[in-house]
């Protein structure tokens, strides 16, 4: 990843269409995953970073070259990059994989890297901590790992200075909130609190349809996406039972005695 | 009724969808409006109707969403987008509360396309941009004296030199109160009766006078005034399409009720659903006699029709939305059915949504009740249900009378 030169920043947004927050999530007859029947909608996280994105261009105006955003799914993935470029990014890369094939983290992370190769350079990768399907969290810290690049995980708050080719995270950690410097070109990944996704408005919904949309393959980049990690079986978890009143200290003792969960006479 | 039908005529292929599929774009606007009517105006809607006054927030909204501007072409600041949008984003406001979606529907279905479609060149590019941008129209057409007899108002325009003269007043028009710009028709010429209606843009500050805002039964955030005309004096460039439409103030008005019933018709089937939506996850949480009172036949074959009725007053909806865009075919009689129909299923649902949950729909505090009286205007405003069904009769004595 080739940073493009000073004062021009060139950011990279991947997205992925998972199902939709709000869909109450439900195992399938034959425990293999959920019900994908359901509606779908771009990753919350995912969401947030093309909102920064677009934050940031507001911010530094013509400094920021252009917003690519790419996803990596079913042909219909390709709603969800309707809905980032209607959000306010410049052009769009769908690489296309099988109707039901999965995609793990190290596969997406070297696909990307492979996007990047082709159309870049990028100067900031903005993804989402984690996709609220499989709620891996990987794919930024391996993508980072196979560029060789600075990441900035979780962030919460992201300035960049385009000039000195840094950037400044705020990273919200167990007891409080650590402040990391990072040279561009960098991965960040987005935490919930680092902005508040706007509503694609009308006009900007049918400016979307006119912007360029690139179609590629895992094939056209040299990818193998086979997966590595088998899935033996996907469960509910146990339904939750009804808990229970006691009168007293001495009446729970006992109680959990019986249970085994206290040393003493069961 | 016997007729030969020839089929000579070679037709391209249409494409036969479903009323339910939408394009790409479609399916965007309806979910990025869903979100806006959830997070922005969902939280203000008791407080609202409670007030009988509309959040100026929730009007810089919708203007800032491009929903005052659907079909207004990007030059002049709008979206660029289709009637089926508009009507999309009706019922999709509707589910959350009727009275913003009316405010939308009227300034969208109404007031722009008048411009757009009967406007001078210098009147589209004056107004339509404003109209998109920030700036509240009304239709001004009812009477203290006519209300479904339309045309027999009483407003007159008198000629003083390059400027009308307007005097009478004008009632129940929707978003007056918060609007800057009147759609007004005013009779320039009694003697030829109603070929005498024309219609003027009259802005506020030329002299509009608000006489009284009307307090009401439901969507009583969306604003209802009569309003004053006391020798308004409007520029002679402000005739709507210009000096060649006067006279036509008429034909204007009975164009565009034709299609806003469309509007309406949308307003009613989100209401009706936003209603069901409520009430129906209720059910399932609500036990009685040992188990979830949804559950009961009764309470089933009762959801189960309602939620027929919805989806068919949809369908209508739908199709003369497209029949009178998309195609650009005769849509009269599916726009008035549409809208007769989605009024009436509108009040069964939202009546029903409060029985299923009890003494719970019937507060204030839950807003379905609320549901049940804003859904009693949509017999009324645009055409009455006893309206519709003259429009669709004499449709039918048309096609049937020998």
């Amino acid at each position: 990843m080739r940073p493009t030169p000073r004062s021009l920043l060139r950011i990279l947004v991947p997205v992925k269409r998972c199902v939709d927050y709000a869909v109450k999530i439900r195992v399938n007859a034959q425990q293999t995953g959920v019900e994908t029947n359901v509606k779908h909608s771009m990753n919350p996280f995912d969401e947030i970073a093309v909102e920064e994105a677009v934050r940031l261009r507001e911010r530094l105006k013509d400094a920021v070259k252009g917003i690519t955003a790419v996803t990596i799914g079913p042909s219909k993935a390709q709603e969800t990059l309707r809905t980032a470029l209607a959000m306010g990014a410049d052009d769009a890369v769908h690489v296309e994989t099988p109707e039901a094939a999965i995609v793990e983290p190290l596969a997406v992370a070297k696909l990307l890297r492979a996007v990047m190769d082709k159309k870049g350079p990028y100067d900031l990768v903005i993804l989402g901590k984690q996709a609220i399907d499989d709620d891996a969290g990987q794919t930024g810290q391996m993508l980072a790992g196979l560029l060789g690049c600075a990441q900035a995980t979780f962030a919460s708050k992201l300035d960049v200075d385009v000039g000195a080719g840094t950037a400044d995270v705020t990273r919200e950690i167990d007891g409080g909130l650590e402040q990391v410097r990072v040279k561009l070109p960098a991965i960040v990944t987005a935490d919930l609190r680092l902005n508040e996704p706007r509503y694609a408005s009308l006009p900007n919904i049918m400016k979307a349809k006119k912007k360029p949309l690139e179609k590629l393959k895992p094939e056209d980049l040299g990818v193998d996406i086979t997966p590595r990690l088998q899935m033996l079986k996907v469960t509910e978890p146990p339904k939750r039972v009804g808990g229970q009143k006691v009168d007293n200290v001495d009446e729970l003792i006992a109680k959990l005695k019986k249970a085994g969960v206290l040393p003493g006479a069961a | 009724m016997y007729r030969t039908i020839s089929t000579t005529a070679v037709r391209r292929e249409p494409t036969l969808n479903s009323l339910s599929t939408f394009t790409d774009e479609e399916e965007m606007l309806r979910e990025s409006v869903r979100r806006f009517a959830h997070d922005v105006v969902g939280p203000k809607v008791r407080e609202m109707d409670e007030n009988e006054s509309m959040d100026p927030a929730v009007i810089k909204g919708l203007f800032e969403q491009g929903l005052m501007g659907i079909e207004t072409s990007p030059e002049l600041g709008g979206s660029g987008s289709s009637f089926t949008s508009a009507i999309i984003a009706i019922e999709e406001l509707a589910k959350v509360d009727p009275s913003v979606s009316v405010m939308c529907d009227v300034h969208n279905t109404l007031v722009n396309t008048i411009f757009r479609t009967r406007g001078t060149k210098e009147q589209q590019e004056k107004y339509l941009p404003r109209l998109s941008e920030g700036t509240l129209g009304c239709f001004c057409l009812s009477e203290p004296v006519s209300g479904s007899d339309a045309f027999a108002l009483q407003t007159r325009a008198v000629k003083q030199g390059n400027k009308w003269v307007i005097s009478g007043s004008k009632m129940w028009i929707t978003n007056s109160y918060e609007a800057d710009i009147f759609l007004v028709f005013a009779n320039v010429d009694f003697s030829k009766g109603y070929k005498g209606i024309t219609c003027f843009i009259v802005e506020k500050d030329m002299g509009i006078k608000i006489a009284k805002k009307e307090q009401k039964l439901g969507i009583r955030a969306s604003s209802t005034c009569t309003i004053a005309f006391d020798e308004v004096e409007v520029p002679e460039e402000n005739i709507m399409g210009g000096e060649a439409a006067i006279g036509q103030g008429y034909k204007i008005a009975i164009e565009i009720l034709n299609e806003g019933r469309i509007g309406i018709a949308g307003q009613m089937v989100g209401l009706a659903q936003g209603a069901f939506d409520k009430a129906v996850p209720y059910t399932y949480e609500r036990k009685q006699f040992g188990k979830a009172i949804g559950e009961f036949q009764g309470m089933q074959f009762q959801m189960a029709e309602v939620a027929t009725e919805i989806e068919a007053a949809r369908l209508l909806t739908y199709n003369a939305a497209r029949r009178r865009k998309e195609e650009g075919r005769e849509f009269l009689k599916e726009a008035a059915m549409a809208k007769y129909y989605a009024s009436q299923v509108a009040q069964k649902a939202a009546g029903a949504a409060i029985e299923w949950c009890g003494g719970v729909g019937f507060t204030r505090e839950t807003g379905i009740e609320k549901f049940w009286r804003d859904s009693k205007i949509g017999a009324i405003y645009e055409g009455t249900s006893n309206i519709q069904l003259q429009t669709i009769a004499k449709l039918l004595q048309k096609e049937y009378k020998q």
